[in-house]
């Protein structure tokens, strides 16, 4: 690959916590603009690797973590980069929708207020960051009520909407689906598929199927290592590894 | 046929003692209400006690009390809080937040006269405060303290790690998370242990008993550095000390009815803002 086409990369990246080591000798790079599928048995590790992109571990005092992280040429653990920046170029859309329990138009505004976006700007990117995700039809006469009042799916579509409203270079999503109804996920799939022409897009999923469907590029994980990755239909048609094949044919997970 | 039994047998034990405790509550509220109700007039709550306490009214009282309360919330409040806060939020789970965290519950069972005593070695002596209405306010503020801290700190507990971290995600620092998003969603948790706590600190005799109530003053205003009047003494000594029981007996009642207005008044106050912000949720 291309050095250019490659937006995040961690390498040598060894994680415990506590006594626990839970990811080991992790190299990998996501490219530019394409969505990685993370897919592996839980406990595997995935949503721990996802979670040191926008340092979520910060704040875990017995997380340990050892390797080097990229944003391009930028280290994102180095001293003088700050951890808000790393968060507003990296945004995160997590497992359970969690709105902020404030109105729909605070939610969004609320992340731009503290990245001190200025007030005359925010009306507009408040309105793009809900057309972009697919939710402004649904939510614009009622931009006052509580979010925690919309449904489950649009819910998730409000935290997608939240993330990309600050105009971030690469978005995370942790199980996005796993709480919503099929007809919900399918509408995050599409956003999700959209949404890669702007953003580099990194998933996790337990959803075979959801990878296949979105995913340009697939990573298989197994007790803390990567044991394969590659392009996805590649991977899930002509799995190498037998750990692999036996993962995406159903046989354990 | 053995299992139905059984649960019918369930359910009324569980009826009766609900209904043991409804009944004790109303026995009580129907001899306050029947006896001191008579005593409640416009006079009674805006006038100072005349005749050795025998006529007039218990105005010095009742603002003794509802000062006493605020000082004691101005100290517990913030405090206890930001205690809490630092505890759930910030602290690491090692040996010395399990001891500090011990220290505090402990220190929730420690009996009130206890609390006065202290309060008379440390504000009323240590700090020269004499007894006065700060003295007792600060005492009452210490007893407050670990019931504030506890179930400020099981409110905080309640709000799930995900909403800390959506607002991790879009960029808050760790204290912005806490003001903006975690401290507004426990705030329905965190005001019912505040306004337990201060409806029991309003009526707490044996902490003020040392440090500041006085039977009798012949002002109404109550200054920080004076001795003052309280509900709760004043109900006491109506009740056991006075040269004239029996012919008090209706102001006695009268003052406990006033002093559950005022604990009432203060859980309303509490259950609207809970109501307003739940219809925001």
């Amino acid at each position: 690959m291309n050095k250019d086409d490659i937006k995040l990369s961690a390498s040598s990246v060894n994680l415990w916590f506590g006594k626990k080591q839970v990811l080991k000798d992790i190299n990998i790079s996501f490219p530019k603009n394409q969505i990685t599928a993370l897919i592996g048995p839980s406990g595997c590790g995935k949503s721990t690797l996802l979670r040191c992109f926008n340092r979520m571990h910060d704040l875990s005092p017995d997380a340990r973590i050892e390797g080097e992280f990229l944003l391009e040429q930028r280290d994102l653990y180095e001293r003088g980069l700050s951890v808000t920046e790393v968060r507003s170029r990296i945004g995160m859309v997590f497992q359970k929708a969690n709105p902020f329990p404030k109105s729909i138009y605070e939610n969004i505004n609320y992340g731009l207020k503290i990245n001190d976006v200025p007030k005359e700007k925010r009306q507009d990117i408040i309105e793009n960051a809900l057309k972009e995700s697919y939710i402004w039809e649904e939510v614009k006469d009622e931009m006052q009520k509580p979010a925690t009042r919309l449904s489950g799916g649009q819910q998730q579509r409000l935290c997608i909407a939240r993330a990309v409203s600050l105009r971030p270079e690469v978005i995370l999503m942790d199980e996005p689906c796993s709480a919503l109804d099929p007809l919900s996920t399918l509408k995050i799939e599409e956003l999700i598929v959209k949404l890669k022409k702007d953003y580099t897009i990194i998933i996790v999923t337990h959803n075979m199927q959801q990878a296949q469907r979105v995913a340009d590029k697939t990573v298989f994980m197994y007790l803390g290592e990567i044991i394969e990755e590659g392009d996805t239909n590649t991977l899930f048609s002509d799995p190498k590894n037998d750990l692999t094949a036996n993962y995406v044919k159903g046989h354990f997970g | 046929m053995i299992k139905k039994l059984t649960s019918v047998i369930e359910w009324s034990t569980l009826l009766f003692s609900t209904g043991i405790v409804c009944l004790f509550l109303i026995i009580i509220l129907w001899d306050l209400i029947s006896k001191g109700a008579p005593s409640l007039s416009w006079e009674f709550v805006s006038t100072l006690p005349r005749e050795g306490m025998t006529k007039g009214g218990i105005l010095p009282a009742i603002i003794g009390t509802v000062l006493l309360t605020m000082i004691t919330a101005l100290v517990a409040v913030p405090f206890g809080i930001s205690c809490a806060i630092y505890l759930n939020e910030y602290a690491s789970d090692n040996w010395l937040t399990r001891l500090i965290r011990a220290c505090i519950r402990n220190l929730a069972g420690v009996p009130s006269i206890i609390y006065g005593l202290f309060g008379l070695a440390l504000f009323v002596q240590g700090l020269q405060m004499g007894t006065s209405l700060m003295s007792a306010g600060f005492t009452l503020g210490l007893l407050s303290l670990p019931y504030i801290i506890i179930t400020t700190e099981e409110a905080l507990r309640r709000i799930p790690a995900s909403t800390r971290e959506a607002a991790l995600a879009v960029g808050a620092t760790q204290f912005e998370s806490i003001i903006d998003v975690v401290l507004p969603s426990a705030l329905p948790g965190i005001l019912t242990g505040v306004v337990l706590t201060l409806s029991r600190a309003a009526g707490e005799t044996a902490p003020i008993l040392f440090t500041g109530v006085a039977f009798y003053i012949n002002n109404p205003s109550g200054f920080l550095n004076q001795e003052f009047m309280s509900l709760p003494y004043h109900l006491y000594m109506l009740s056991t000390q006075h040269q004239a029981i029996e012919e008090v007996r209706p102001l006695a009642y009268g003052t406990a009815l006033v002093l559950i207005i005022v604990v009432f008044l203060l859980n309303l106050t509490a259950f609207y803002i809970r109501y307003k912000h739940s219809k925001n949720e």
